[in-house]
């Protein structure tokens, strides 16, 4: 077997260039006599926008040209990937998306117009020459109130600025509702979940190309997922066919989701680059970055619990309002609805779910997925209002969870929101959890707080996750737009090494490190000897990219089964050429040999014959060995984890500092446990950093208040403790090939309720109880809520 | 950002004479002046760098006095202002190590960031600004928010503090910039306490005069318990209220007044 | 304007304006794309290398004002045969890295801080890390990475 295979620890081979500074990320990029854009964004949230003067703009030094919405007569919209259907059967109201604002201005941000140039600075100079002329509105910032009849609306060609109002599951609204009117209990929390900005360390980059001699397009971006964007801008805005297209993400920054969507920029770069026969490059400052990039978050929500008087769960109801900006952006529609609504049933057996989600468009940035996308939002609002209902009732809020969950002997489990999870045992991540913690512990680590003038509180969150995205027969039904399907070519070469082309995308995941290992386990060689291609769709196939924590469940699913027909076919050879059956031929250690026989060949002499075929099977077999694969999944995959939380709190400023966190994770079968604690710790980090420092706040003009890492707190080193990671507790998948079920995202979905928990369980130990206090819970919040 | 010219003398005069120009500005550590050139909201002509004149630079101690030259940047005075401990230790507060590599301290009271660290240690020590031209009192000194008593083309050359019995700095950091969310500087002299508070107000760094009168006579935390500084004056923004940055006004003078050594 | 300086031991030079931040001049100017720009404030850090032994924001300070400097980046950190450097080897030992866009300056930062404090405590290398953000680790690794740099003991990773 390889040192370095499944479940090994395997260093990045990744990290040699990026330690080195030879990292290559889009912005490393230059072209040869390529221009530079700048775009004039609009600084009012709203207005109509009677004209542009760009006549003393055009003539100043280097502009090549300026653009304005005038120019993309004939261009597509930027496209929505997903259709939701409403309460009523409905659609929901759709407006365009403009590549730059046409007649009206939504957000602050808003591309106005554009000016290429020869150096970036002239492109700028340009810019502030440009004068518009523009009628103010009354900004659409609130979502409650962009609802009431009487409100301006965001666009006015749509009824009202409801995007839909989405019921799930509507058939079960009367006995939910009956299910409260009998209830012993009902436990009741509104909840804010806040806005946030994905913030990945490399802002983002486009560079468009035009080749004339070939009439063909090529797009760098940072992006998670270059098909994605070839289909979507290629397709729907620009009318450029794939084979003339091709879109290239090579290193890339970070991404968190903020990366999935297809954004006017590129499409800008690319539709600019053919018009002037240049390359066209634009690279994001982080102050474009914050009124640009897609936020996310950003929900109200009203959430009711029933119990019996057993303390049973028998009914869960949630309304929320969920903003999605100005412009629906990429998979927007998706999060509060399909990626939410069908995770309000938890770990728990409540047997009663009725979901409400009210979608709002507002002046505001487009509003997406981030890491986790709707699950998070889902997450916090039960595990805060489990504590809430195990606060009032006077139990320990981790019993309440153990009587609720559902029991390992009861998978598959269909919930009431239309999901079935295949595996879990949620009492094991618990009692983990507990353990790992010391639970137990607890009071005399609030003895020595108190001793020494502090508040101490302990909270605690479970989460489920629906990964691996998706099933595409499912959502498409579900409205998705596109297939969820992932893909690999297996190239193996002559003298044995292999190259897989995956459509998946690595920004920070480790694919070029943990997918070998899969490889290498399979045919037994050494992980070096397969190398891993992606981020360029003229060398991939098909893919659908990295979000989700799809990478390994999907991508990797995909790579498995191409490299099992490679198997196949090799076996074949083997058998040929060992003149046996190739039902007797075995692979074990990279050797194939005949069962019960000595007869053997190395993987060498195999791969060699399939390109040298001259003893070999012609007439059933093809020479070469490269397969392609796609592999689309039948479920979801369902990570599960125990978070738990322990925070300190200094009365008299009211700052909270984590003393201690643990996470305790089902993740199923492991690859890389090394790479796997390193995204738990990541996401954990953007958790608490929701929980207590990042906020994305407009004012009611519309005025973006945290535009820069001024105002938008960043978690820092010091911010952040130790965190204890524990995946020891696996259930593997029961429905993908490599029992995998990701773990990309459950930091960050497990751990702000874990946060909040805790820090209202030390503020009513210490006799200053408070039902809830929203996200970011700021020195000066705690401060406040203690205080009055 | 706009283009510029630069220069950068090497004595005084030259830089004074530089500076004649409208359009020129002085450039110290540059760690405010080129991110707001960035946003395109400054756009000096002539930049003179002050970083050559050596004789703007250093830090010496005598007759209880320390002096720091003009563009000795906070760094050097973390490791070099041993003489005034409270001094040293809030340089090595200040932004973070990068920063305070380049940053200098003529450059942040020239600056009067109404959160910034140097204004409090300053006028809670009754420093002296001392320019080409002449020696300001800081209690002359700070006139509100990003304004000073400077001159145009006027330069900090040094900047004396008389060094107290015992002083200290506590600052409650504002979780997005690390500036001061309000930063408190509390010294006390043979002839009294001085108090002065940053990050706080509208007005900028000012002091606190009741709290200055209850230290003198009784130089402990107790002494501030009948006290509340008025949160009428105060900054509301998103990360607190004029009356959460009252409250830590007193907060953290208490503070202060308890770790002073 | 000219500038010269020395950028990892190489005399350098070229033409810049007065507004050619360094962090320009190294990644357009000399082709040391390792320096990375990632904020317009002065916070993130990505852009950070050592001037004069210093560590210095690039993005922060005009490639005029390196005149005759001695700048080191990322690029100059491995060591002279190739192989990483004892720090950057202890990132890639302990995962303090994700998807390495605000690596070069961790790194930078880091070698500083030992240059100064060959054996930091957990909180001093936190604080030090002050002005350098990386959204992927949680800081976790970067931590552990740092420590055992320094020679102290930290858990083995995936082993807590």
């Amino acid at each position: 077997m390889p040192k370095d295979g499944i479940g090994a620890s395997t260093k990045r081979r990744e990290d040699i260039r990026f330690l080195t500074g030879k990292g290559r990320y889009t912005d490393d990029i230059n072209l040869r006599g390529q221009a530079y854009v700048h775009f004039l964004r609009s600084d009012v949230a709203h207005a109509t926008l009677n004209g542009i003067d760009t006549s003393a703009a055009k003539d100043m030094p280097g502009v090549l040209r300026i653009f304005t919405a005038r120019d993309f007569d004939g261009v597509g919209g930027i496209p929505c990937g997903w259709l939701i259907t409403d309460r009523h059967g409905q659609p929901m109201q759709e407006p365009k998306h403009p590549i730059m604002a046409e007649g009206k201005i939504r957000h602050v941000g808003e591309i106005v117009a554009a000016v290429v140039a020869e150096t970036l600075d002239q492109a700028r100079d340009a810019a502030e020459a440009i004068v518009l002329d523009y009628d103010e509105l009354p900004a659409v910032i609130d979502m409650k109130a962009a609802v009431q009849a009487d409100a301006p609306k965001v666009h006015e060609e749509l009824t009202s600025n409801l995007c839909y109002d989405w019921g799930f599951v509507e058939e079960n609204k009367a006995a939910v509702d009956a299910a409260f009117d009998v209830a012993a209990h009902v436990t009741t929390l509104e909840l804010v979940n806040n806005r946030l900005v994905a913030n990945p360390m490399e802002p983002r980059v486009a560079i468009g190309d035009y080749a004339a001699h070939d009439d063909s397009s090529t797009l760098y971006t940072t992006s998670q997922n270059p098909h994605v964007i070839r289909l979507l801008m290629g397709a729907f805005v620009l009318g450029i066919p794939e084979h003339k297209l091709r879109v290239i993400a090579p290193d890339v920054g970070g991404g968190f989701g903020t990366k999935i969507f297809h954004y006017a920029e590129e499409a800008f770069c690319t539709f600019a680059a053919k018009q002037l026969k240049l390359p066209v490059k634009w690279t994001s400052t982080r102050s474009e970055a914050f009124m640009s990039d897609a936020h996310g978050r950003d929900h109200v929500t009203k959430i009711q619990l029933a119990l019996d008087a057993d303390n049973n769960f028998t009914a869960l109801r949630t309304d929320t309002y969920a903003n999605m900006g100005a412009y629906l952006s990429t998979f927007a529609p998706s999060v509060p609805t399909w990626l939410h609504g069908t995770l309000m049933a938890g770990n728990y057996r409540t047997p009663l779910i009725y979901v409400n989600v009210k979608a709002v468009f507002t002046n505001t940035v487009p509003v997406d997925a981030y890491r986790g996308a709707g699950r998070p939002e889902a997450t916090f609002q039960l595990e805060r209002v489990v504590d809430m209902a195990a606060r009032e009732l006077g139990v320990d809020p981790a019993e309440l969870r153990r009587q609720n969950f559902i029991r390992k002997d009861q998978f598959p489990y269909a919930t009431p929101v239309a999901v079935e999870y295949d595996t879990g045992d949620y009492e094991a991540t618990l009692d983990k959890g507990l353990e790992l913690s010391d639970y137990a512990g607890f009071a005399t680590r609030l003895a020595e707080s108190k001793a020494n003038g502090k508040l101490r509180g302990i909270g605690l969150a479970h989460y489920i996750e629906a990964c691996g995205i998706a099933p595409s027969n499912l959502v498409g039904q579900l409205g998705a737009r596109a297939g969820l399907y992932e893909s690999a070519t297996v190239r193996v070469n002559a003298t044995g090494g292999i190259v897989v082309m995956t459509g998946s995308h690595s920004h920070g995941q480790g694919h070029e490190t943990s997918f070998p290992q899969v490889i290498a386990q399979m045919i037994g060689i050494e992980p070096d000897q397969v190398e891993i291609v992606h981020g360029d769709t003229a060398n991939t196939p098909m893919g659908m990219g990295t979000y989700g924590s799809r990478s390994i469940a999907v991508g990797g699913s995909a790579m498995v089964r191409a490299t099992e027909k490679i198997i196949a076919k090799a076996k074949k050879i083997a058998a040929h050429i060992l003149e046996a059956s190739d039902a007797d031929i075995e692979l074990k250690d990279g050797k194939f040999s005949v069962a019960g026989t000595d007869k053997s060949l190395n993987w060498g002499d195999v791969t060699l014959a399939a390109y040298v075929p001259h003893n070999y099977p012609l007439k059933d077999l093809e020479p070469g060995l490269e397969e392609t694969a796609f592999y689309d999944p039948s479920n979801f995959t369902y990570p599960s984890g125990c978070y738990i939380c322990e925070v300190e709190i200094d009365p008299d400023t009211g700052k909270v500092t984590i003393e201690r966190f643990t996470a305790a994770d089902d993740f199923g079968n492991i690859i890389n446990p090394m790479i796997v604690e390193g995204q738990v710790q990541g996401g954990v980090a953007q958790g608490i950093g929701q929980a207590l420092l990042e906020n994305c706040s407009y004012d009611s003009d519309g005025q973006l208040l945290s535009a820069s890492y001024m105002d938008y707190a960043m978690p820092r080193a010091s911010d952040v403790p130790m965190i204890t990671v524990d995946h020891s507790c696996q259930t593997p998948c029961t429905h993908n090939p490599l029992g995998v079920k990701g773990c990309g995202e459950a930091g960050a979905i497990g751990s702000p309720p874990a946060v909040i928990n805790a820090v209202l369980d030390a503020m009513h130990r210490a006799g200053k109880p408070v039902a809830h206090i929203d996200m970011p819970v700021t020195p000066a919040k705690v401060w406040a809520a203690m205080n009055h | 950002m706009y283009n510029f010219d630069f220069v950068k003398p090497s004595t005084v005069e030259e830089a004074v004479a530089a500076l004649q120009d409208d359009e020129a500005q002085p450039l110290s550590g540059g760690q405010t002046l080129i991110p707001s050139m960035k946003q395109r909201l400054n756009a000096p002509g002539t930049l003179v760098s002050l970083l050559g004149i050596e004789a703007l630079k250093g830090i010496s101690s005598a007759d209880g006095v320390l002096t720091i030259g003009g563009v000795t940047n906070h760094a050097t005075v973390a490791a070099e202002a041993g003489a005034y401990p409270a001094l040293a230790a809030l340089a090595a507060q200040i932004g973070d190590p990068a920063v305070r590599n380049r940053g200098t301290i003529g450059g942040s009271l020239a600056n009067n960031d109404p959160a910034a660290c140097y204004p409090a240690a300053a006028l809670a020590s009754g420093a002296t600004i001392v320019t080409n031209s002449r020696e300001i009192a800081v209690d002359d000194f700070f006139q509100g928010m990003f304004t000073t008593d400077l001159e145009e083309g006027e330069i900090i050359t040094s900047v004396k503090f008389p060094i107290p019995e015992v002083a200290s700095y506590q600052k409650f950091e504002q979780p997005a910039s690390r500036f001061a969310l309000t930063g408190v500087f509390v010294t006390k002299y043979a002839d009294g306490v001085r108090v002065a508070i940053t990050g706080a107000s509208e007005e900028g760094v000012f002091r606190w005069a009741e709290a200055e009168e209850a230290l003198t006579a009784n130089f402990s935390a107790d002494a501030l318990a009948a006290l509340a500084v008025p949160s009428n004056a105060m900054i509301t923004d998103l990360h607190g209220t004029a009356e959460y940055r009252a409250h830590l006004c007193k907060v953290m003078t208490g503070r202060a007044v308890a770790a002073a050594h | 304007m000219k500038v010269q300086m020395t950028v990892n031991c190489r005399q350098v030079s070229g033409e810049v304006e007065g507004r050619t931040l360094l962090v320009t001049f190294l990644r357009d100017g000399q082709g040391l794309t390792g320096t990375h720009t990632g904020c317009d404030t002065s916070q993130c850090g990505a852009c950070t290398v050592h001037v004069n032994g210093q560590q210095v924001k690039s993005c922060t300070m005009f490639a005029v004002e390196a005149e005759g400097a001695e700048v080191a980046t990322i690029e100059g950190m491995a060591n002279a045969d190739g192989s990483l450097s004892v720090l950057q080897q202890a990132f890639q030992d302990y995962h303090g890295l994700q998807c390495g866009f605000c690596t070069p300056g961790m790194v930078m930062a880091a070698a500083s801080l030992l240059a100064k404090n060959p054996r930091p405590s957990e909180a001093e290398v936190r604080r030090h890390l002050e002005g350098n953000i990386c959204r992927c680790t949680g800081y976790h690794n970067i931590v552990k990475a740092i420590m055992a740099a320094s020679g102290q003991h930290v858990t083995a990773v995936a082993a807590e």
